[in-house]
């Protein structure tokens, strides 16, 4: 963003000359300063893998999760603010339950989408309120299917095959675009995403992080859960392990 | 010449009663509530004892409408979740209600992601809650549902009626079993106080016969649940009573 607001950026509901609003995004900025989440999905389901950055060493393990259940068969993940994710989080959670009462059916992911992004939506329209300084990706899995889409803070929102959003996006972006997703089951992708998340955090800048994985999928009977600790274990030593045998290469090169 | 002038005017007609103007009729209160006096489609007894290491309840499959049998595959022995079943007699419309209440219970539950889960005696103490609130605004919900469950290891039994009353036994019957069941269980446990699972369950199917016999509301289909330390959670079923009417030609005299 090259331009300062220039008195435009005061309010959510007023357009710049140039047709742009800049407090929208000001929040799409506040999602890049925050960790790397990506979700793939695959031939049997999807995989979420975050990367919690740890502010403090004082702060407990599992605090400030960066991936939620919404439903029994729907997980988000978010990158930006963790207090708004966690709005978010409350009002998928709600629409879940609503639409179950009704229904007696669990909510179609699509449903859920167009819901969390027109309530994403409507922030982004009033001077006295401030959009949502996140994005969210959906994760479901539905009648065999597995269903995937993500939401900016401007309330659009997408239907994707592989997503990445945070800090280092656009380099998790294209090494998603290496990979064959359609015809990689679950159990690869864990350790794909893994793999990616490890290779886009910046040492230099961040320290310390923590993976976080989660799936929904054939394996975990439909369900979005974080995966089995052995899954866990094994992603994350294929990971190190690229990371090693990647250092050693370039160390060759040099 | 002289003529009195006319003694009321506008008045009312000889024999009829003033009309008193700019009077606003009486606003009749439009905040009166039905409330629900009686059950409608009904389900009738449940039986349920304790063993050595877990609980079986049993139920039939029929809804009555009154004295008709009406619907005759209702399940109303229910799994909550890996430590509880749920069994209900009464109103089968208010226990499909509080059934999907609690459904929505465990699923957000399930969604805070910190491994614990409704436990049994939590939904027993629960249940109370909601039957005595609703008793106390005279509008019971019409049932007397049967909490089953594993706790510590420990199995765990008890009962709410409509009225919120509350208590836990080692054999507990609903409706027309508390009659006729429980005494045969009671005399069956006076015998032998350790029950294996597979005397319990001769018992539970005895009580069943039995009570196809004497309750004009019961039905020769029904479901089983067994909850097992070791086994855990099944819900079996439709199983068929052994029944056998050839002593019925010498029952004379009602």
């Amino acid at each position: 963003m090259s331009s300062i607001g220039t008195g435009y950026d005061l309010s959510a509901s007023q357009f710049s000359p140039d047709g742009r609003v800049f407090q929208v995004e000001y929040a799409m900025k506040a999602v890049e300063n925050s960790g790397t989440v990506i979700g793939l999905k695959g031939s049997d389901g999807i995989v979420l893998a975050a990367e919690k950055l740890i502010l403090s060493k004082l702060h407990e393990p599992s605090t400030n999760q960066r991936i939620f259940n919404i439903d029994q068969h729907i997980g988000m993940a978010f990158s930006g603010l963790i207090a708004d994710a966690r709005q978010i989080v409350q009002i998928a959670r709600r629409e879940a339950a609503e639409y179950r009462q009704q229904y007696r059916l669990s909510i179609p992911l699509k449903y859920l989408n167009d819901r969390v992004s027109m309530y994403m939506h409507a922030y982004t329209l009033y001077s006295a309120i401030r959009p949502y300084g996140c994005s969210v990706i959906l994760s479901g899995y539905e009648n065999g299917e597995p269903v995937m889409y993500t939401i900016d803070p401007s309330g659009v929102s997408y239907g994707n095959l592989g997503c990445a959003t945070g800090k280092a996006k656009q380099s998790a972006k294209t090494e998603i675009e290496k990979l064959k997703l359609s015809q990689m089951p679950c159990r690869e992708l864990v350790k794909e995403a893994a793999k990616i998340i490890y290779l886009v955090h910046d040492e230099l800048k961040d320290k310390n992080f923590e993976l976080e994985l989660s799936w929904v999928c054939k394996d975990s009977n439909g369900h979005h859960q974080r995966v089995p600790e052995n899954v866990y274990q094994e992603a994350e030593k294929a990971a190190k392990q690229a990371m090693e045998a990647d250092s050693e290469s370039d160390n060759e090169d040099m | 010449m002289f003529s009195a002038p006319p003694f009321w005017q506008n008045g009312p007609a000889p024999g009829s009663f003033y009309d008193f103007p700019n009077m606003q009729p009486q606003v009749q209160p439009n905040d009166f509530r039905q409330h629900t006096q009686s059950p409608v489609t009904t389900s009738t007894s449940l039986v349920a004892v304790t063993y050595d290491k877990g609980i079986i309840i049993a139920g039939d499959l029929l809804a009555s409408y009154g004295s008709l049998a009406r619907y005759r595959n209702c399940p109303r022995i229910v799994k909550v979740n890996n430590n509880i079943i749920l069994g209900s007699s009464g109103d089968y419309a208010d226990f499909q209600y509080v059934q999907n209440f609690i459904e929505q219970k465990v699923i957000s539950d399930e969604c805070l992601d910190d491994g614990i889960t409704l436990k049994p005696k939590s939904l027993y103490c629960w249940l109370t809650r909601i039957l005595y609130n609703r008793r106390s605004k005279m509008d019971p919900l019409w049932n007397n549902f049967i909490v089953a469950g594993i706790q510590d290891g420990e199995p765990f039994l008890g009962t709410v009626d409509k009225q919120g009353t509350a208590y836990s036994d080692k054999i507990i019957c609903t409706g027309y079993g508390a009659h006729i069941a429980t005494p045969m269980l009671r005399d069956a446990l006076d015998n032998k106080p350790q029950l294996t699972q597979a005397e319990a369950r001769a018992q539970v199917e005895r009580c069943m016969e039995v009570l196809y016999y004497r309750d004009a509301r019961s039905f020769p289909k029904y479901q089983l649940g067994i909850i097992d330390a070791d086994q855990g959670v099944s819900i079996e079923g439709p199983l068929q009573v052994a029944q056998n009417w050839s002593v019925a030609h010498s029952i004379k005299g009602y």
